[in-house]
């Protein structure tokens, strides 16, 4: 943890009592959490606990029926992906999406702001090109990068839609399960990537199921259960939250 | 500016400079009849493969467009003097501009909702300007229709100005699909097409992009239903709005292959003449309908994905470097991207 992100006073996010139901289930419940600037924070809890729900909201796919989200100390009224985006938060799926029909360069490309007066202009400039191979070659794509996405494995997939986010120059990147599904030396790639990132100020939220990889990579971590958060700390402090321990272990 | 690639240059110079001799090379009133409306259709399914197969948006309703246009032309003959002769032709710019920011707000309503639905919702909107049409009489006669002056054109090459009319807008609709193929506005298109959540979530300013294509390809669509009114110079509702031709149009793209720049065309060049011939043949019998049917059928079966694509496929196949092929082998390949995160 770097030490810029200690003294920030104001968080990067802050979410408040944020709530959802869907007709008579309630599946997130007035869930209050933080995210400092510099950190790579983790947010877990056992299958249906609400995860990907918080994530929908925060990033403006799914309207929240109360509570509030901050994005680096403005409040977003009514979030959109789009303008989200543009003011540096962005995202990845559980499910890897790529547009399959567009090569890799055209994948980054796609994702480059655009003022609209440039609408007519060629699909490609020679700026943006560079910048798409540039990532492209720090994620080992490069050679690849004239192919459609869609010949890429699932693996290859994650680390795509994971550098196409980087053109936006974002400063908070939320990752829904950036390791799921794929091969282990392929998450310990995607994990590689992550702490690089990290290094150069780049603030995450994870969403992962396999517990190793959260406990060596966040701190702090969030536990979700039911909706609603259980604790919160440091992963030493999380591991021995009995808490925690019967929310995944317990029933 | 797109890339110009010779070979693309040289197919457009083939195809125009064929088309642009055709009328002097059969001059025949009844062929150059049957090209003046294969150039229709060919220019109306160019103009609905830029919305429909670049952005995958469907609209059924473009016939509505086609019908202002039509409108639009006949009304300002009959109450606006644009004068005989080739002027009418030359209001046909103002026609199209007219209609692309008409569509705008529609556009906006209507891309409130996707798939589907937004297919629904066009086509809905054609049965409302049908019935506007019929309705407000004191504009356009309501069901008796809307007539021209029949132009003073010499008869042995009365069809050859709305012969040119229909090239000149298929030309301009072929130029701006590929225009477009081009641009940050067809690479938006694009990743649309794939997922447009995902588009939004990098940023992609989805709504300009499909509102500004939406205006271009109606543009196109009515500026050609403003030539079919002048060349038939009689209009009423039911014909001028007729849900058959986006239809046509619609199955034309499908058969040349969607989202290509010359399948539309293609479709077109194949569909119209051959429902005009076997209408011919058969039409007494109205076998002719069996014979059309079949004729789509056996493309269906045979090229699925449309003639260009399935050819490309097939020639790129037998030179033995076919796109598939996945790179890596850490994982499942999961071809198509999947629904909104739950």
């Amino acid at each position: 943890m770097s030490a810029l992100a200690v003294d920030a006073s104001v968080p990067l996010l802050e979410v408040n009592d944020l709530t959802k139901r869907f007709g008579g289930v309630v599946a997130v419940d007035r869930c209050s959490f933080s995210i400092r600037e510099g950190t790579i924070t983790g947010l877990i809890g056992p299958n249906g606990s609400g995860k990907t729900t918080v994530f929908n909201m925060i990033t403006g796919y799914l309207r929240a029926d109360a509570g509030t989200v901050s994005f680096d100390g403005r409040r977003i009224r009514r979030p959109d992906p789009i303008s989200l985006y543009r003011h540096g938060l962005s995202r990845t799926f559980q499910q890897a999406r790529v547009f399959p029909h567009l090569t890799l360069v055209e994948n980054l490309v796609v994702a480059v702001q655009q003022p609209l007066r440039a609408l007519f202009r060629t699909s490609i400039g020679r700026e943006d090109r560079n910048r798409a191979e540039e990532i492209l070659e720090r994620f080992g794509l490069l050679s690849h990068g004239e192919r459609m996405a869609a010949e890429l494995s699932f693996g290859q997939r994650k680390l795509l839609e994971f550098a196409t986010v980087l053109m936006g120059r974002p400063r908070l990147v939320l990752l829904d399960e950036p390791a799921s599904g794929v091969n282990p030396v392929m998450a310990e790639e995607m994990e590689r990537h992550i702490r690089d990132l990290n290094a150069t100020g780049l603030t995450f939220l994870v969403v992962e199921h396999d517990m190793n990889l959260v406990m060596r990579l966040c701190d702090p971590i969030v536990v979700l259960d039911h909706g609603a958060k259980l604790a919160e700390g440091r992963p030493e402090e999380v591991r021995a939250n009995p808490l925690v321990l019967d929310a995944y272990l317990g029933d | 500016m797109s890339r110009i690639r010779p070979a693309g240059l040289a197919r457009a110079a083939v195809v125009f400079g064929g088309l642009g001799a055709f009328p002097f090379l059969l001059p025949a009133n009844w062929i150059v009849n049957m090209a003046v409306f294969t150039l229709m259709f060919a220019g109306l399914a160019t103009a609905w493969n830029l919305l429909g197969g670049y952005s995958g948006y469907l609209s059924l309703g473009h016939v509505a467009f086609f019908g202002a246009g039509a409108y639009a032309v006949a009304i300002m003959f009959q109450h606006g003097g644009i004068g005989a002769g080739y002027t009418p032709f030359f209001v046909l710019p103002l026609v199209g501009i007219g209609a692309g920011v008409v569509a705008l707000p529609i556009a906006w309503v209507a891309f409130r909702t996707r798939a589907s639905t937004f297919a629904i919702v066009t086509i809905t909107f054609l049965f409302v300007v049908q019935q506007l049409a019929f309705n407000l009489h004191s504009l356009t006669n309501g069901s008796q229709g809307i007539g021209m002056a029949v132009p003073p054109f010499p008869a042995a090459t009365y069809e050859r100005p709305f012969y040119f009319a229909m090239l000149a807008i298929f030309a301009l609709a072929v130029f701006g699909c590929w225009y477009v193929r081009g641009s940050k506005l067809g690479l938006m298109l694009f990743a649309i097409r794939d997922d447009e959540d995902r588009a939004r979530g990098v940023g992609v300013q989805t709504n300009p992009a499909k509102l500004i294509t939406f205006a271009l390809s109606v543009g196109l669509t009515a500026m050609i239903g403003g030539v079919w009114a002048y060349y038939l110079t009689f209009i009423y509702p039911q014909f001028a709005i007729d849900p058959l031709i986006t239809i046509g149009a619609v199955l034309m793209v499908y058969l040349g292959g969607k989202g290509t720049l010359w399948g539309p065309a293609l479709g077109a060049g194949i569909l119209v003449p051959a429902q005009q011939y076997l209408a011919y043949r058969l039409g007494a019998s109205e076998l002719y309908l069996v014979g059309y049917a079949t004729v789509f059928l056996v493309v269906m079966l045979v090229l699925p994905r449309g003639i260009i694509p399935s050819v490309a496929d097939r020639v790129a196949g037998f030179r033995g470097q076919g796109r598939g092929g996945v790179l890596a082998e850490d994982g499942i390949d999961v071809s198509a991207s999947q629904g909104a995160g739950s």
